[in-house]
């Protein structure tokens, strides 16, 4: 391998400097004065102060940034859990017996619609649905009143006990084409011969999806999960346009509690350790995806 | 008879279980085609109707007052220069940075690569202030300008992962071949890797293009003004203001909805040659 590499030569480090010099000033340089203003209470103008550790203090009993974090992880659910359950269900029903009654053509067609939302901005996925949801002529309340059942309208996205409920179904809604799209690739390499063999072995077909078919499409299954959890850290279009973080903090993420903090409540200071909290911990899942990538390429290599 | 007793109830199974799929599909798809039949409403037939009725003809009023409000030409115009520019120019830094570490394979490229991966990873919040304070210092705060420079960065850090990975197998006979022929380094990208990764790189060009299309946080904090704002933007801000009616709201979600419905179908391979080549969303 190593000869092969000078075969080309060497000095390419050159058409680095671009590249490494953006880098720098849009990404480097401002993550680290975030961390530098995480230390400061500052509200933007005049001078910063420097106030030692107090912001992060102040975050671990901050119990709205806790909700934030905690209406993340219940998020996770609808980005990532649901999904690719789902996902691996209709992937599988796509690839296996509509593939095989009514032709590719037709499985592609199921495919791309269920993938549709997923091409749309999070803020007009946001204003689609807050159209769907409002409450006096909204569609979804409109159903309810004329199937007579007007006791279950709510304001959806108005009342603190539905408004995350809401938010979740939503994410669901666009997030389900992801896992289908890459699941349906993936399902490719799972050969027939094998499932034919388990088959005549009596194998039932939940047998022959668990054990053959998720075991072979594990790098995929894993390659969504970890994507789609460094996605749900980074949901915010969606909530603004929704619920702006409401009603109180019901809806609240860090995101947009960072957000908050910065341009609404002028505590940049505190919004900066907010989003610093936020970086670390998807640094820290960068490291892992990466980690769990590379181990699983020597594996397949070995 | 019973086997063709079988037969029938084999077929029916068939095409009762294609119709509960397209069931399914037409609620995900319900959303799109609500907001469309209403967006072509009057107010009045939507008050009489409701929101599930068909339209009794195309009224474009809510559409056209939309448009006229928004100055949607302009919005218009503002996402695709932004978009347009981010895709070229994130194509041709992943290019460079990829040609460096995916092909020339210098030295400390897996931590240079794990930096560029990091950075698209990072929540933009953790750059946003200072990149808003950066952006009002150098005068390109409110511009284009400072959209584009951003996103080019972020996107291309994603790009020159990926396209590093490809890159890093690129037949080697072709380039010794070009070597041997003294072909300089710059040539050899221009002349050679560039034109043979054109599949790759047209999958980056359009997904660049899209998510810049769709990003929403950063343009919110650098473009404040409503003249230079993007399409989410600029129906974010408007949605539910005083005076925007029911079919109004339903004609802002519709506008939202056609440009990336068009790109979808435009572009709807390369979308799925992508999606599936890097895991990319």
């Amino acid at each position: 391998m190593k000869h092969k590499t000078s075969s080309i030569g060497k000095g390419y480090g050159v058409f680095l400097i671009p590249g490494i010099i953006a880098f720098l000033i849009i990404i480097i340089i401002p993550f680290l004065i975030n961390i530098g203003i995480s230390f400061t209470k500052w509200s933007g103008v005049r001078q910063p102060v420097w106030i030692g550790l107090s912001n992060y203090q102040r975050l671990i009993g901050d119990s709205v940034f806790w909700l934030s974090f905690r209406n993340d992880l219940i998020l996770l659910v609808a980005m990532t859990v649901v999904p690719v359950i789902v996902g691996l269900l209709l992937a599988t029903f796509l690839f296996d017996y509509i593939t095989n009654n009514f032709g590719q053509q037709v499985s592609s067609f199921f495919r791309a619609g269920f993938y549709l939302p997923q091409v749309l901005p999070s803020a007009v996925i946001g204003i689609v649905w807050a159209w769907i949801l409002e409450p006096d002529w909204g569609v979804v309340n409109y159903v309810l009143r004329s199937l007579g059942l007007s006791a279950l309208t709510r304001n959806w996205l108005g009342d603190p006990s539905t408004a995350l409920l809401a938010v979740m179904v939503v994410t669901v809604w666009f997030q389900i084409g992801y896992p289908v799209v890459i699941f349906m690739a993936a399902l490719q390499r799972v050969e027939p011969e094998l499932l034919e063999a388990a088959s005549m072995d009596g194998a039932s077909w939940f047998q022959k999806f668990y054990y053959i078919t998720i075991h072979l499409i594990r790098p995929e299954i894993l390659v969504v999960i970890l994507t789609t959890t460094i996605y749900t850290l980074k949901i915010f279009g969606q909530v603004w346009v929704l619920t702006g973080g409401g009603p109180g903090n019901a809806t609240s993420v860090p995101s947009y509690y960072a957000y908050k903090n910065f341009f609404e409540t002028q505590q940049v200071g505190y919004g900066s350790t907010v989003s610093l909290a936020m970086a670390v911990i998807i640094i820290l899942l960068t490291f892992l995806f990466i980690n769990l990538q590379t181990r699983q390429e020597t594996a397949e290599a070995a | 008879m019973a086997a063709k007793q079988y037969r029938f109830s084999r077929a029916a199974v068939k095409w009762i279980t294609l119709i509960a799929l397209a069931i399914f599909l037409l609620l995900v798809l319900m959303p799109f085609i609500l907001v469309t039949i209403n967006a072509v409403k009057t107010e009045a037939e939507f008050a009489q109707y409701g929101p599930l009725s068909l339209p009794h003809g195309l009224h474009f009023t809510s559409l056209e007052g939309f448009w006229v409000r928004v100055d949607f030409s302009q919005v218009l115009k503002n996402s695709t220069v932004i978009s347009m520019c981010v895709a070229v120019f994130a194509v041709v830094l992943s290019l460079l940075n990829a040609f460096a570490l995916g092909f020339g394979k210098i030295r400390g490229r897996i931590w240079i690569l794990v930096f560029f991966l990091m950075a698209n990873f990072l929540p933009q919040e953790a750059l946003a202030y200072p990149l808003y304070y950066f952006a009002k210092f150098f005068h390109v705060y409110d511009t284009d300008l400072a959209v584009i420079l951003v996103f080019t960065v972020i996107q291309g850090a994603f790009g020159t992962y990926l396209l590093s990975s490809v890159l890093s197998t690129f037949p080697r006979e072709i380039v010794e071949a070009a070597m041997v022929d003294g072909c300089s380094k710059l040539r050899l990208l221009v002349n050679i890797v560039a034109p043979l990764s054109m599949p790759t790189l047209s999958v980056l060009f359009v997904f660049f293009f899209i998510w810049t299309w769709n990003e929403f946080f950063l343009p919110l904090i650098l473009l404040p003004s409503n003249a230079g704002q993007t399409v989410p933007l600029a129906l974010a801000i408007n949605q539910g203001q005083y005076g925007m009616n029911v079919t109004a709201q339903s004609a802002s979600g519709l506008l939202g909805i056609l440009p990336c419905v068009i790109f979808f179908l435009i572009f709807q391979r390369t979308l799925t040659k992508g999606i599936t080549a890097g895991g990319i969303k």
